[in-house]
């Protein structure tokens, strides 16, 4: 326990780990507006325009969104089980494995996010470059298809950051940095969770809503 | 008050130079630049905004220029919208947003919770480059021939017609806001976990909760102007409709989430001021504060309602009847912990032992700029009176009266205020009193013209005007020139007093607060041993009485 000693502006490690809880926890509470601003004009123009958003939305490649809903599920999976190893005091190399497995998942989300784009360009359903759609929908459409854009963009971003961090977090675990600084650990789960459930939200706004009944 | 130059060991000066604090600690510009020290990082701000607070009033004094006569004659109309909407972006999210939290609380906040440091000093480092990176980008958007939308970005205008640099300006909003939650961040969990032993919630000064509050909106607030500004680029980069009616979007859309942040953002500019000033009340009358408990949690419910009455700028925007009645409503609400604040504030002066310091006069100039600010602010939360007057100079009064009457002055109290702290010098006092004084008559010159010009109908945002508001603007711009030269004042004196003024020592008010129980200035890990506290902030009864156990 050598090297266990708090940051210098810290008393004990207790409150070094108690501050990086709070911390990621006030930088989420930040998150959950800034994703909220993009509900709200989410919510506004599917008001303003419920036929145009339905029609969209069953343009979006449901098949490939429900197995990337599926990947970043079975990721915040693997990356609780890492953080309960983790926290069990349980043997580094195992906590680098399910931190690997979890930035993989997350790495093919983005590949099949990657596909999806593709194929919507193919479709003519990129606003501002080549949208086409029914003139009497059209509208609504391509406002669909611009918060489409930019809410899987963000999210993708999002994903990102918490790739290489949880990458990163893998391969200091499988040498044992972690042994007896575990909240690191914790809190990059905290980050990855929070990614994984504004998916949850974007999936049936994004997916579903015009295939509905 | 000798020089430096005395002979070894002897004046109380050398023996002074030769205890470390934190600014002889390292004197490379290495040692500045890569710091972590809280205190640094609020001098490098410090530095930062002086020169935005100069930039954007080198605008101001433009304007009031070419308002000294009717006719256009000394810029035109585009350079005019040009320099009011650099003017307000400056001062709002380079000087406003930042001016107490950043620099003030910066330094003082750890000193006041006992702490040796924020909770995340790197991150507080991160949100200087942060806050100079935006600060770049709008610099060179103003370089490069400026923004003329007005601060508020209104769309359409802003994204599919603005020939300026709007995107440039933009980005450096985004950026520097990057930079505000950062820094709310940081304080929220220092304020939560690295409290001294024994300070609970209700002996934590009113600064601290007033800083709280500040930075929950900060944090809350921030990232849906940045949200907001992120579709404000699409649109104007992909010309694709998101606020323009023309292409399917909705103008007000934009108000609303511009506001949402903005109104709050309004509290961000003012809460801190409302915290320095009880500060400043409480140990220049000697006495403790008049209802803790009930200022404490005026600012927690100044952010809170302040989150819900962003629609009373948009009474005349087209939003419906119903949600103008319900804005104006809770506009009326929110005014109700600030005059809480006014009232006590006047409790706690009533038989105390008054001293007219620099920072005092600050303080009384803030109260009474700041009540008269919040009730214009009443009459806009007026339905039918605000029509009248929306878009009038009475608006530009009444913000003027919170924004500098209330937080710049709240600024340079709290500057004056905590200078022998952050220095170990005081600053001349017959000079800051001067600048006091001359600041609060400036002031008032400059800007009580502007409500009875906002009454008789000069809208705002005009260059030019018909000759019979003439005598109202001459007022109003020579109040500039005096309010300009009051501003220059303590840039010159307190400079001199960093190498010249008196050695402060570690608590020349003889205040109650734990930063004044280090010395000043504080040596780098801010206190020999972490202090713990046994009673309430304000504790200025006793004092008076036993001035030599203080
Ligand atoms: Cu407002």
């Amino acid at each position: 326990m050598a090297d266990a000693r708090p940051a210098e502006q810290f008393a004990s490690l207790d409150q070094q780990r108690d501050v990086a809880h709070a911390g990621m926890w006030v930088f989420l509470a930040s998150e959950t507006l800034f994703f909220g601003g993009l509900l709200a004009a989410y919510t506004v123009y599917r008001i303003w325009y419920p036929e145009g958003f339905a029609a969209a939305s069953t343009k979006t490649d449901v098949v490939l969104g429900t197995i990337n809903t599926a990947v970043l599920l079975t990721s915040s999976a693997l990356m609780g089980a890492g953080v309960r190893v983790a926290e069990a005091r349980g043997s580094g190399r195992a906590v680098g494995l399910l931190l690997l497995g979890t930035a993989l998942l997350g790495l093919a989300f983005l590949g099949v996010k990657g596909t999806e784009y593709v194929k919507d360009a193919h479709d003519h359903l990129v606003p501002g470059y080549d949208f086409e759609f029914d003139e009497r929908l059209r509208r609504g459409a391509e406002l669909f298809f611009l918060l489409y854009f930019i809410m899987t963009g963000i999210h993708a971003v999002h994903l990102t950051v918490g790739i290489l961090l949880v990458g990163a977090f893998a391969v200091r675990a499988w040498r044992g940095a972690f042994a007896d600084r575990l909240e690191p650990v914790a809190i990059a789960g905290l980050y990855w969770h929070f990614v994984d459930l504004v998916w949850v939200f974007l999936y049936p706004l994004l997916y579903l809503n015009g295939r509905a009944g | 008050m000798s020089t430096i130059a005395v002979a070894p060991g002897r004046g109380p000066d050398e023996s002074a130079i030769r205890i470390p604090n934190y600014l002889n600690t390292g004197t490379t510009l290495r040692s500045w630049l890569l710091t972590t020290d809280h205190k640094r990082i609020a001098l490098l701000y410090f530095a930062s905004l002086t020169a935005f607070f100069f930039i954007g009033g080198a605008a101001a004094v433009v304007i009031r220029l070419e308002l000294a006569t009717p006719q256009g004659n000394l810029i035109g109309s585009d350079t005019y919208n040009r320099l009011f909407t650099m003017h307000g972006i400056v001062m709002v999210w380079f000087f406003l947003v930042p001016a107490v939290p950043n620099t003030i609380c910066n330094f003082v906040v750890p000193l006041m919770l006992g702490a040796k440091d924020l909770a995340f000093p790197r991150i507080n480092l991160l949100s200087w480059y942060l806050f100079m990176a935006g600060g770049l980008l709008t610099v060179a958007s103003l370089v490069a021939g400026g923004v003329d939308t007005g601060w508020t970005f209104y769309t359409p205008l802003s994204t599919l017609f603005a020939n300026s640099y709007v995107a440039l300006a933009a980005l450096g909003v985004i950026v520097v806001g990057f930079s505000s939650i950062a820094t709310g961040l940081n304080f929220i969990v220092t304020v939560h976990k690295l409290r001294a032993p024994g300070l609970t919630w209700y002996r934590l000064p009113i600064f601290i909760w007033s800083l709280y509050a500040t930075s929950v909106i900060l944090v809350l607030g921030t990232p849906v102007l940045t949200i907001a500004l992120v579709l404000l680029l699409v649109e104007r980069i992909l010309k694709v409709g998101i606020f323009d009616p023309a292409l399917g979007g909705d103008p007000l859309l934009w108000q609303h989430i511009f506001w949402f942040y903005s109104h709050p953002a309004v509290y961000i500019m003012i809460l801190p001021g409302l915290g320095v000033v009880t500060e400043l009340v409480t140990c220049f009358s000697r006495k403790r504060l008049f209802g803790y408990k009930f200022v404490a949690w005026a600012s927690i419910g100044i952010a809170v309602i302040g989150f819900l009455v962003w629609g009373h700028h948009m009474f005349v925007s087209g939003q419906s009847l119903f949600a103008s009645l319900v804005f104006s409503f809770l506009s009326y609400v929110v005014a109700v912990p600030s005059a809480i604040k006014v009232f006590n504030w006047t409790a706690t002066l009533h038989g105390g032992w008054i001293r007219f310091d620099a920072p005092m006069l600050y303080a009384l100039g803030f109260i009474g700029l700041f009540t008269i600010g919040g009730m214009t602010g009443l009459f806009l939360a007026a339905l039918a009176v605000d029509v009248h007057v929306t878009d009038t100079y009475f608006v530009v009064a009444h913000f003027h009266y919170i924004m500098v009457g209330g937080m710049v002055s709240a600024f340079f109290g709290a500057l004056h205020f905590w200078w022998p702290k952050i220095t170990g010098r005081m600053y001349p006092e017959y000079w800051a009193r001067t600048a006091a004084a001359l600041m609060f008559f400036g002031f008032n010159l400059t800007f009580f013209p502007q409500f009875i010009l906002g009454y008789l109908g000069m809208p705002r945002r005009y260059h030019a005007y018909p000759p019979e508001y003439q005598v109202w603007h001459v007022l109003s711009s020579g109040g500039a020139v005096l309010l300009a030269i009051a501003y220059l004042m303590p840039l010159v004196y307190l400079t001199w007093s960093m190498f010249r003024g008196v050695r402060a020592g570690p608590n020349p008010w003889q205040a109650t607060g734990l930063e004044w129980q280090t010395p000043s200035p504080p040596p780098k890990e801010n206190f020999a041993t972490t202090p713990v506290v046994v009673r309430g902030p304000y504790d200025y009864r006793d004092r008076a009485a036993h001035p030599q156990h203080g």
